[in-house]
């Protein structure tokens, strides 16, 4: 609960961008160099403040892409109509500097002990946090048995699809792509709903722990399914990000 | 407006009260809704921050920043923290 966690202060720092790695055409990863880092938590998130010359101030809070101990990282999706995404995804280079405070969040986080099997659901840009969970269960030795189910519109917009399709033991990758499918595609070609995950999520008596993260309409349906299929509401941890893109 | 969750303001909520938030138990003044302040929902229009109950959508929290100095109205709370 609140309170337990170390007391220490937020704030504001700078920190320089040491990579830019481009996932699909219109997905930046950045990779930070953050002198005061507390160190996170896989599901955490950080906060991005950029200023413009006239002095106007835009915040935005995205998921951290790795993994606890590896250098801090964010996936940025350029939102078109974006006040900070398309300077994150356009604009900045490797050297160049960028204000931000974190981690934060303690609710959309695992650890190892927390049981399982895992059951991890990502629409779109979703992916993120549960990559750094992906991540964090590689390098702390766990064997929970993890099921991803990916929902994307396209193959081309699937992010850290080399990642995903070389899954560690244990880990089970599972695609649907909602819009169009490459020739001779074998996963799924409908959105995620109750049908679906009747198929793919581990049953509820297995006791599974899930996380759900991606747009409102993505999360809502996809945790009413899970609840609905017998699933606790505590066992099913959610995280919208709006229609599109960052939070 | 399309809202987001509690998660999302975790920022802002750390500076205001000087902790995690996200993880904190709240009790709608309304309804008497128990829930974590993550699964709020949050909606974020231009001038601030307003936060409202998921059972019964009455305004728990408003936060509404200027100049760097941040007014908070919890009066839609019952209990928080």
């Amino acid at each position: 609960m609140a309170g337990t966690a170390v007391r220490r202060r937020l704030t504001w720092q700078v920190a320089r961008v040491s990579a830019v790695t481009a996932e699909t055409a219109s997905v930046r990863t950045l990779t930070l160099e953050v002198p005061d880092w507390p160190g996170h938590r896989a599901g955490q998130h950080l906060d991005i403040r950029l200023t413009g010359e006239d002095g106007y101030v835009a915040e935005r809070s995205y998921s951290i892409a790795s993994a606890p101990g590896e250098p801090v990282a964010i996936t940025v999706e350029r939102l078109d109509d974006g006040e900070v995404s398309p300077y994150l995804t356009g604009e900045l280079r490797a050297g160049d500097e960028l204000e931000l405070r974190g981690p934060v969040g303690g609710y959309f986080v695992w650890e190892p002990g927390d049981g399982g099997p895992l059951l991890l659901l990502a629409g779109g840009s979703g992916i993120v946090p549960l990559r750094s969970v992906l991540r964090h269960r590689g390098r702390t030795g766990s064997t929970v048995p993890v099921r991803l189910v990916y929902s994307s519109r396209t193959l081309a917009e699937v992010i850290y699809r080399a990642e995903l399709d070389r899954p560690a033991s244990g880990v089970e990758v599972i695609y649907t792509l909602t819009r169009s499918q490459p020739p001779g595609w074998s996963g799924y070609a409908r959105r995620a709903d109750a049908a679906l995950l009747a198929e793919v999520a581990w049953p509820a008596a297995a006791m599974p722990l899930a996380y759900v993260c991606g747009p409102t309409s993505f999360v809502e349906v996809v945790s009413q399914a899970l609840v609905q299929s017998g699933y606790p509401p505590e066992r099913v941890k959610t995280e919208r990000f709006g229609a599109t893109g960052g939070t | 407006m399309e809202a987001v969750d509690g998660n999302a303001i975790g920022g802002l909520l750390w500076e205001v009260f000087g902790t995690e938030m996200t993880d904190a138990a709240s009790v709608c003044g309304s309804c008497g809704a128990a829930r974590l302040v993550a699964e709020l929902a949050v909606y974020r229009p231009a001038l601030g921050t307003v936060v409202r109950c998921r059972s019964c959508d009455s305004v728990l929290m408003v936060f509404v920043t200027i100049h760097d100095r941040t007014c908070v109205d919890l009066l839609g709370l019952a209990a928080l923290g």
